[in-house]
């Protein structure tokens, strides 16, 4: 019974749906703080702008790049579905 | 000016002499992928498949649907010793894969045909892709180059005023904040990694192009660049914050030093994967969205996903600049910890 589970492909199919699905939503949480700080920091000091659009950009690439990961390790496990 | 307001006038530069262009390959690439998946109707369409074929390496590069280059094959073997020949001889005229002189290839992968392994060193898709980036640096920086010694004290000329506000931002804002007082050893490097990432993402976005900077091993070399360049170049600060952690009482030194060096190799480790994902990644996503069409077998996907994946285009060539961008400055960063001096 337990066995027939582990092997059924289609839950890890499930199951890779569910984690990039979970995978997105900490970085929408990550880059809703990082779009909303940069929000208030630019209402703040407008002739900063330029530089905090920059970093903003930079920082949420970087949790991109983890979101991505998600997308990788779902791609990765439904090719072996 | 600005960083930001920089890249956007440098991407609406780009867009400006690539518009056409870059329409024209939309449609080549729209109609190719649409054809080459139409022709073989009968077989159901896997997009897993189509996906892992399109972001791996091959022997054979295919332009085009029915359209290939076969490249050279280079491999050594102890029984057989160093032989070369073109990939050709492993298709036969209907391009099945078919063993030959005793090697046998299975999904790009040659071994014997006993089943040993061979050493490979092919010119594959990704290494001909590797030569046209390193062709096209030393192609542009040389003109570049040439432009500096030419129009001395002048306004520049040509292309060299396209890639001077470019070097000019690496060195300004990248390298020189983030290493310090020293960073005029380290700007060749810094410069050649900026351009060698960003044209070989902007390459690896081309149609029928090979997914350099998406292939771990090649950003494994330039991680493991950075971690040589760091190492070396660390001074007596550095490797006593590693060592002999200031400010650390004695009883957690056991704890801390294994901690700190890890800390060396987790540095490049992560430059590695951060680029290698955000681009095989960003391939991914297009190819899986371009693939509901064929999905859905509907023209009304077809319209909404070319639409997105037109848009996710665009995206990518933003991520494109921005992980050139972060790649050199997390170099930049490391090296600048290395180089620090004590204060």
């Amino acid at each position: 019974m337990l066995l027939s589970i582990l092997m059924d492909m289609s839950l890890a199919i499930m199951g890779a749906g569910i984690g990039s699905g979970l995978v997105a939503i900490g970085a929408g949480l990550g880059i809703g703080r990082i779009g909303g700080s940069a929000m208030e920091a630019m209402a703040r000091q407008p002739e900063a702008a330029g530089r905090v659009q920059t970093a903003m950009l930079v920082i949420a690439a970087l949790i991109e790049v983890i979101a991505l990961f998600g997308v990788v390790v779902c791609f990765l496990i439904s090719l072996k579905g | 000016m600005e960083p930001i307001n920089m890249i956007k006038s440098l991407l609406s530069q780009l867009s400006k002499h690539l518009k056409i262009k870059v329409l024209l390959v939309f449609a080549i690439a729209s109609a190719v992928t649409v054809e080459s998946v139409a022709s073989d109707d009968s077989e159901e369409f896997n997009p897993g498949e189509m996906i892992n074929h399109h972001i791996m390496d091959s022997h054979v590069w295919e332009i085009w649907h029915g359209m290939n280059v076969y490249l050279p094959v280079i491999i050594y073997s102890e029984e057989k010793g160093i032989e070369s020949f073109s990939s050709a001889n492993f298709f036969d005229a209907d391009h099945n894969a078919i063993p030959y002189n005793g090697y046998v290839m299975d999904h790009d992968h040659i071994t014997l045909a006993s089943g040993d392994h061979v050493l490979d060193f092919s010119i594959t898709k990704n290494v001909l892709f590797l030569f046209i980036d390193a062709g096209l640096l030393l192609l542009i920086f040389f003109a570049v180059a040439r432009g500096y010694k030419k129009n001395v004290g002048k306004a520049p000329k040509g292309i060299q005023s396209f890639f001077e506000p470019i070097i000019i931002f690496v060195r300004d804002e990248i390298v020189k904040p983030n290493i310090g007082p020293k960073y005029e050893r380290y700007l060749p490097y810094m410069l050649t990694l900026f351009f060698f990432i960003w044209f070989g993402n902007l390459l690896g976005l081309l149609p029928g192009a090979a997914n350099l900077t998406g292939n771990i091993a090649v950003t494994l070399v330039l991680a493991l660049l950075t971690l040589v360049i760091t190492t070396f170049s660390g001074n007596k600060n550095y490797w006593g914050h590693i060592f002999n952690t200031p400010g650390v009482p004695f009883a957690l030194k056991p704890i801390i030093v294994p901690v700190e060096i890890i800390g060396i190799f987790t540095k490049p480790i992560s430059l590695m994967i951060r680029l290698f994902v955000a681009i095989t990644a960003g391939h991914i996503v297009i190819l899986s969205l371009l693939s509901l069409t064929f999905i859905f077998h509907s023209y009304l996907v077809g319209i909404g996903s070319t639409l997105v994946v037109t848009f996710i285009n665009f995206i990518e060539l933003l991520v494109a600049t921005i992980q050139a961008y972060v790649f050199t400055m997390f170099s930049s960063l490391y090296i600048g910890m290395a180089v620090e001096e004590h204060h």
